[in-house]
């Protein structure tokens, strides 16, 4: 008995909006399982299983919304499964289609993740009164700020890092057309004068709300050999992992969180990673607030501790740095909440199947794709790869 | 496998289509706060700030919640704190949410109280925001005795005690 | 396909209103029996997955508190589905067949009380054109009674027998919500409420949680005597639209149950998930079930019905049958959507 390995043989986004009003959230979905199927050259009648996932079902107001998607997505007499991890969930989706690959219980499987949430209100449905607590703040960014508080003043971090992040991820999503944010303005000085909306995060380090679904069509090696084969070079799956923590407890880390460090280390063991900065090509990390990338950065092994922004600092994160994150424009440029980590899961495999067009990374051969979701508790990673592990 | 452009019956096809719908949705919940979390707000309607001690690791928890979160075993210990703490961080709030009668800008901060292991968010006032700071000691602002509730708005906001602040390491562990 | 075996499972005493404690205080003394009974602490197991829904809990994120009740520091490998437990159950024994865990905690809650449940319920409906005329989960399976009973599936007398028969046997289960019934001529009297059904036809509202622990091969053996196998497992979903549907069989029931090899051997015992009563003959049909087999000893759904908890619930009692040695081969039935939309099927069996 081993794992089956996993392939990604197809790959489809809708392009993310703020508003997608001409599309049902039916149509939304069936944009990106679309261009997926026709990324792997597959037909709805190829799929044995289905595995959807998004983050509260109060962003929409559907509840449960399988049940109303199983025509849309081509599931009757289908076995079909709903996660739901918080932000994280777009990556815990994939892994979980994923091992129904690895225990060799279906050899090709659709997964997606979406979120429409102009069809309900965002910032209500984050801020839902919680019973017994009086609401003080609005938004996530409320929740974050203090933490990335405390990481300036743990790492004595200068106050314009996060600005270079921003910039850095809007910038590079002028070359992703699937991105929501096409900032062509964007400047430093822009960033910086942008309002400040929960100190010391601005609005424009702060991610959209879009509307948006992300696709992908795994198969087993079978089928990994047979797109290849057919000139279609799959991304195989190096390892995957999740890990989760309680919110809150005496000592808890909010600011590099061990559940983040170990999720990591996971799948590092599993891909055979022990330098991550050096023998991945790129990265698509989960930042949604500019100043996470230099948390991540320490948080997955990039950089030692303290020193995160000095990696953003010296530009190793650009698309021309020694080690690009998110070419795509990231969680900053799009962030339909529950589509956000397949997206990340998605994009580190495009990278390595140099599908990424103009935000590719030449020869990129391996990468990581990490989420991340409620109060940096929820985490789910892939390493994917050009070659069979 | 998408079809071709819909072709519409012959008396609908000067018709405006539809493009979207407005389905309000009200439903209506009556919460059950729980044993722990109703006895930490009585203790709040008499001015008392309450944690739970877990009985394997002995941290105190705030808000007591029932259960030790890393040991997953019961609370039940009670354990009476001071009302006055720590800012261990805070952020400075531009941005209002719907219902909310604050002004802006105001600060919202993590208080760790004297002698419990995990901190509560409250508002921080009668300071200029410019001028709090992490480890700056305050005290709870209650509402006058006749307006206390068992919710936490029995706690206006927490005020600096004009105490020197704590050192950094005495709350490094909770930043 | 590696052995894995159902090794312990807890439920909570199902009430119609949870009023002292709140959800998670609901399920910790749950998740401490299971633990407890296979002698397991949080770090002795490998994965963690639960079923719950924020639509019940009236707040987004709503299974994130329930991690205080569980001890997930250290970090723990954990995920969680918005479905009935039944299908967390299905994740974590994907997850054990990858390889990568060798025991797993499975467990979900529901609280309908703090809401209208059959408001609630009509928020999993088509957004577009059926959830804003609000139809309630009571009307639609009244909708799909009536078609049964139009076309001879089953009747309201055969309703009725399924009503007492089930609430009858809960007065066995200390863990029922209901205990006892009216012979069903009796039931028969009492006025519709939603023509065809009656209140005896409706499963309980009430506030329940429970958990199981999932072992594989050798780690099963070690932790239970009579570890209850899972010889199949298969789930199957059909269309949303009602009008769509054949609404008097079920046939993604029919699929599930021959995928995960029902008919392979006799049933002995079988736990369906029919909230309504008419749904017990669909079901039973499906299956393929004939009369010798045990229905709902536990009382099934009928007698007690926490939202999210109930099709776990199904495992659980037949694996309980199993591992008490009253059953040898025992069917367990999940079901999720309106109108028995998703079903899922499982086989347990003793040691041979």
């Amino acid at each position: 008995m081993g794992k089956e390995r996993v392939a990604v043989v197809g790959i489809g986004q809708t392009k993310h909006q703020a508003t997608r009003g001409d599309v049902s959230i039916a149509g939304l979905v069936r944009e990106a399982a679309h261009e997926a199927l026709a990324d792997a050259e597959m037909d709805w009648s190829d799929i044995e299983a289905v595995v959807i996932g998004k983050a509260p079902d109060f962003f929409e107001g559907v509840m449960m919304p399988e049940l109303y998607l199983a025509d849309a997505l081509g599931c009757v007499g289908k076995p079909m499964l709903r996660v739901h991890t918080a932000g994280s969930v777009g990556g815990s989706t994939t892994l979980v289609a994923a091992s129904l690959i690895q225990a060799g219980i279906h050899g090709r499987v659709l997964t997606v993740a979406f979120e429409k949430q102009s069809e309900s209100e965002a910032m209500w449905a984050l801020t839902l009164p919680i019973p017994f607590q009086p609401p003080l703040v609005a938004g996530a960014g409320g929740y974050f700020a203090p933490h990335i508080r405390a990481y300036m003043r743990r790492s004595g971090a200068p106050d314009h890092i996060g600005v270079l992040v921003a910039l850095k991820d809007r910038l590079n999503a002028l070359k992703n057309p699937k991105a929501h944010l096409h900032e062509h303005d964007i400047t430093f000085d822009s960033v910086r004068e942008s309002m400040m909306l929960w100190d010391p995060i601005r609005y424009s380090e702060t991610c959209p709300s879009s509307d948006g679904a992300c696709a992908v069509v795994l198969t087993d090696e079978a089928g990994g050999d047979a797109s290849d084969y057919a000139g279609r070079r799959p991304a195989w799956m190096l390892g995957g992992a999740m890990r989760s923590e309680p919110t809150t407890f005496p000592g808890r880390d909010q600011v590099d969180p061990v559940g983040g460090r170990e999720c990591a280390a996971d799948v590092y063991a599993q891909a055979g990673i022990t330098d991550p900065r050096a023998q991945f090509d790129v990265a698509e990390v989960y930042v949604p607030f500019s100043w996470y990338e230099p948390m991540w950065l320490e948080n997955l092994g990039f950089a030692d501790e303290g020193k995160g922004w000095t990696l953003v600092e010296d530009g190793a994160t650009q698309m021309d740095g020694d080690i690009p994150w998110n070419p795509s424009g990231g969680v900053l440029s799009s962030n339909p909440i529950g589509a956000s980590g397949m997206i990340r899961f998605a994009e580190a495999a495009m990278q390595v199947r140099g599908q990424a067009g103009e935000h590719q990374i030449d020869g990129a051969r391996r990468a990581l794709g990490h989420a991340y979701g409620g109060g940096s508790q929820f985490f789910s990673m892939w390493a994917v790869g050009a070659d069979k592990p | 496998m998408s079809g071709g452009p819909l072709v519409l019956p012959e008396p609908l096809r000067d018709l405006e289509p539809v493009r979207s719908i407005r389905a309000p949705a009200r439903l209506e919940y009556t919460f059950t706060a729980g044993e722990a979390t109703s006895r930490f707000l009585r203790g709040i309607a008499s001015k008392r700030i309450l944690g739970e001690r877990c009985p394997v690791c002995g941290k105190v928890m705030l808000p007591p919640r029932g259960s030790c979160p890393t040991d997953g075993v019961p609370t039940s210990e009670q354990v009476e704190l001071a009302d006055r703490g720590i800012v261990t961080t805070f952020c400075v709030v531009n941005v209002k949410f719907s219902g909310s009668a604050m002004e802006l800008p105001y600060v919202c901060a993590s208080v760790l109280p004297d002698g419990a292991d995990m901190g509560l968010f409250g508002l921080i006032q009668e300071i200029p925001f410019d001028q709090i700071r992490m480890g700056m000691r305050v005290e709870a602002v209650w509402v006058d005795d006749d307006e206390l509730q068992p919710n936490l708005a029995s706690i206006k906001w927490w005020r600096p005690t004009g105490e020197p602040d704590a050192p950094y390491e005495s709350y490094r562990e909770h930043v | 396909m590696r052995d894995v075996a159902v090794v312990a499972f807890a439920q909570s005493h199902h009430v119609r209103r949870e009023q002292r404690r709140n959800e998670v205080e609901m399920l910790m003394p749950v998740l401490h029996q299971v633990k407890t009974d296979v002698g397991l602490d949080q770090s002795q197991i490998d994965f963690t997955c639960s079923g719950s829904t924020d639509y019940l809990a009236g707040a987004a994120f709503s299974f994130v508190m329930t991690l205080d009740g569980v001890g997930a520091s250290p970090p723990i490998s954990e995920s969680h589905v918005e479905m009935d437990g039944a299908w967390a159950l299905y994740e974590a024994w994907v997850k054990i067949q990858t390889g990568a865990a060798n025991t797993a905690l499975v467990y979900s809650y529901g609280k309908a009380s703090p809401g209208s449940l059959r408001d609630v319920l009509s928020r999993q409906l088509d957004p577009y054109y059926v959830a804003p005329l609000w139809p309630d989960s009571v009307a639609l399976a009244a909708l799909q009674a009536r078609a049964c009973i139009d076309c001879g599936v089953t009747s309201v007398a055969e309703m009725a027998g399924i009503a007492a028969r089930s609430r009858r046997s809960g007065a066995d289960n200390p863990f029922a919500q209901l205990q006892g019934s009216d012979d069903p001529d009796v039931l028969l009297k009492e006025p519709e409420i939603a023509s065809p059904l009656r209140r005896h036809d409706c499963p309980p509202i009430g506030d329940g949680a429970a958990a199981l622990i999932l072992a594989a091969e050798d780690r099963a053996r070690e932790l239970a005597d009579r570890p209850a196998w899972i010889r199949g497992i298969d789930h199957r979903i059909e269309a949303h639209g009602l009008g769509v549907r054949d609404l008097t069989s079920s046939p993604s029931t029919r699929l599930a149950g021959e995928r995960a090899g029902v008919g392979d051997g006799p049933v002995d015992v079988a736990e369906l998930h029919a909230p309504f009563t008419h749904q017990e003959v669909l079901l039973r049909d499906a299956l393929g079930l004939g009369d010798g087999v045990a229905l709902n000893p536990s009382g099934g759904p009928l007698a007690a019905n926490p939202i999210m908890a109930a099709g776990l619930i199904r495992i659980g009692e037949a694996a309980g049958r199993i591992r008490r040695g009253e059953a040898q081969r025992a069917v367990a039935h999940a079901t999720s959507g309106p109108c028995l939309q998703q079903n899922l099927v499982c086989v347990l069996e003793g040691n041979s």
